[in-house]
């Protein structure tokens, strides 16, 4: 017997066929054990032959489910273990490792493999500084590989040696990729609080806690929460408008939960988290920055923005939560600015700024991301945007990350355009009274009180 | 292998559309467990819910045969498994 209602059937379609109601992402997550070696030639062939074997019925297994259950999952994509832990020596170009994932990913078929990374919170060892060294070579040199290096956590503080390092990478990659409005740079993240189970790019690793294999899924869709706000009467208060989320929610997650055990299953492999995060696409409508307008603020950026996201954030969660008994990765409302229509229009309008992008950093994940800044901005200026989100994850305990794009030769007002899910941006303006000589001066940022915890 | 799935049928109505869609399903060996089908401002929707039988026919088979329905009809009609919805609407 139909134990489904006709409504309930047709509500399913309305949000796949109308709102975008999709899975984000099915990330396969890679040990590299067995793959460390002398010399960056062999570690660079073990990678290529793990990858491509292991990650080889990814895509068939990922579109068939897709069919089946007629629902779109839009990215198909490999984490690795962080590549620094598999090298030896000092001095090595590791851009042959870089490449050598990204013939694996093509061959595959997968969009994007992360995990050229480093964790580098407390201090840098000999491979991580290979492996940072080697961060724009191998982003110019790649289409589909990943970075992301974690500089702070709020266990160790924040290692601003480290920090004013990825500044320096984050405009030698932006130099080396910009004829291409530096898109290197879109596939560069530093972290705090990295998470080790991340199904998202551009900062996905393995992490060694895992097991061998894992299947890990990001769930979408803003644009099904904006249609569910929207059809809210004008005066529903917060509370009607939090449960409209939050019933929202937990259907999307149970998409995402649905996908990841059967494809887990299908793969005789593990499954790992379901992360619940809202991610926007460039696409009208698919837009986490409209959610916040359709919530009542004016223009996403204007007064009452952090409370909108705070509490859009928290009603996903609490959803979530009871869809899925494995949330993990970054579990919050993704704010990337080119991939999300209303926030660049924001933008443009002058009601969305980069100070107020930090204050939202606060309430929600991964914060200051896919914003494009002016190519002559200084390394200091960079390196304590970076630190000033870096001190917001550290004191409360949360994942905080940029994704900074210094375009090459651009200033403010002008656009970068990167193409497909990366969208496209304004460049914003940057405050011209940056802490310099805090950038110079290194050293770590001490652990804070709040991580003496036992 | 036995899958129940949800199969529905959304356009404008006009003779046969049972008739076309049953016959497809019969055709690659789906048996018809339940039917609901309402007519609202001349738009014909019907949901069925059926058990594939892929020892038969594939998941994938059914569903190709339901697409030259879908096309020679001009009407929109789907088959996802069963559990996407028991899963999304039931706790």
């Amino acid at each position: 017997m139909l134990q489904i209602s006709p409504e309930e059937i047709a509500e399913t379609l309305t949000m796949i066929t109308q709102q975008h109601l999709d899975i984000r992402t099915v990330t396969l997550g890679l040990s590299l054990g067995g793959c460390a070696a002398d010399d960056v030639a062999t570690v660079a062939a073990r990678v290529y032959e793990k990858v491509s074997t292991a990650a080889q019925r990814l895509v068939p297994v990922a579109e068939a489910i897709e069919r089946e259950y007629g629902i779109p999952i839009i990215n198909k994509r490999i984490a690795v273990s962080a590549i620094s832990e598999l090298v030896c020596g000092s001095g090595h170009d590791l851009t042959p490792i870089a490449v050598a994932m990204d013939r694996a990913a093509r061959e595959v078929g997968v969009d994007f493999i992360g995990g050229f990374s480093a964790l580098v919170h407390k201090g840098i060892g000999a491979g991580d500084r290979m492996l940072i060294d080697s961060i724009p070579a191998a982003l110019a040199s790649t289409e589909r590989v990943c970075s992301s290096v974690n500089v702070a956590s709020t266990r160790a503080g924040i290692n601003m040696d480290a920090v004013l390092r990825m500044a320096e990478i984050t405009l030698e990659t932006a130099a080396l990729t910009a004829e291409h409005d530096s898109i290197g740079c879109a596939k560069l993240v530093v972290f705090c609080n990295m998470v080790e189970d991340n199904p998202f790019m551009a900062g996905a690793v393995h992490g060694s806690g895992e097991a061998d294999a894992v299947i890990n899924v990001g769930i979408s869709g803003p644009g099904v929460v904006r249609a569910v706000v929207e059809s809210l009467p004008k005066d529903a208060d917060l509370t009607t408008v939090a449960e409209a989320i939050k019933a929202t929610s937990f259907k999307i997650t149970r998409a995402g939960e649905l996908v990841a055990r059967e494809a887990a299953r299908r793969l005789g492999v593990e499954m790992g988290i379901v992360d619940l995060s809202l991610a926007p696409t460039p696409a009208e409508g698919d837009s986490v920055a409209a959610i916040i307008e359709a919530i009542g603020v004016k223009r996403c950026g204007g007064p009452g923005t952090t409370t909108a996201l705070a509490l859009l954030n928290d009603a996903v969660k609490k959803g979530g939560a009871m869809g899925t008994s494995s949330i993990g990765g970054l579990s919050g409302a993704f704010i990337p600015v080119s991939e999300d229509a209303n926030m660049v229009r924001a933008v443009r309008d002058g009601a969305l700024t980069l100070e107020k992008l930090e204050a939202m950093t606060s309430v929600c994940s991964v914060g200051l991301d896919m914003i494009a800044i002016p190519g002559d901005t200084a390394v200091e200026t960079i390196a304590t945007i970076m630190s000033d989100a870096y001190a917001i994850g550290v004191i409360n305990s949360k994942t905080t990350a940029t994704r900074l794009i210094p375009a090459i030769g651009k200033v403010a007002g002008d656009t970068v355009d990167f193409g497909g899910l990366l969208g496209a941006a304004p460049v914003m303006n940057v405050s011209q009274w940056a802490g310099t000589v805090l950038a110079r001066r290194g050293g770590r940022f001490p652990a804070p009180l709040s991580s003496l915890r036992n | 292998m036995q899958t129940s799935a949800i199969l529905s049928v959304l356009g404008e109505d006009r003779v046969g559309i049972v008739a076309a869609v049953s016959a497809a399903l019969a055709e690659t060996g789906t048996n018809i467990e339940d039917i609901r089908q309402t007519i609202l401002s001349g738009v014909f929707s019907m949901t069925m819910l059926v058990t594939v039988d892929e020892e038969r026919t594939s998941f994938e088979g059914v569903q190709a045969r339901l697409a030259e329905v879908s096309e020679s009809l001009s009407m929109q009609i789907t088959l996802q498994r069963e559990d996407v919805f028991r899963f999304m609407h039931r706790v």
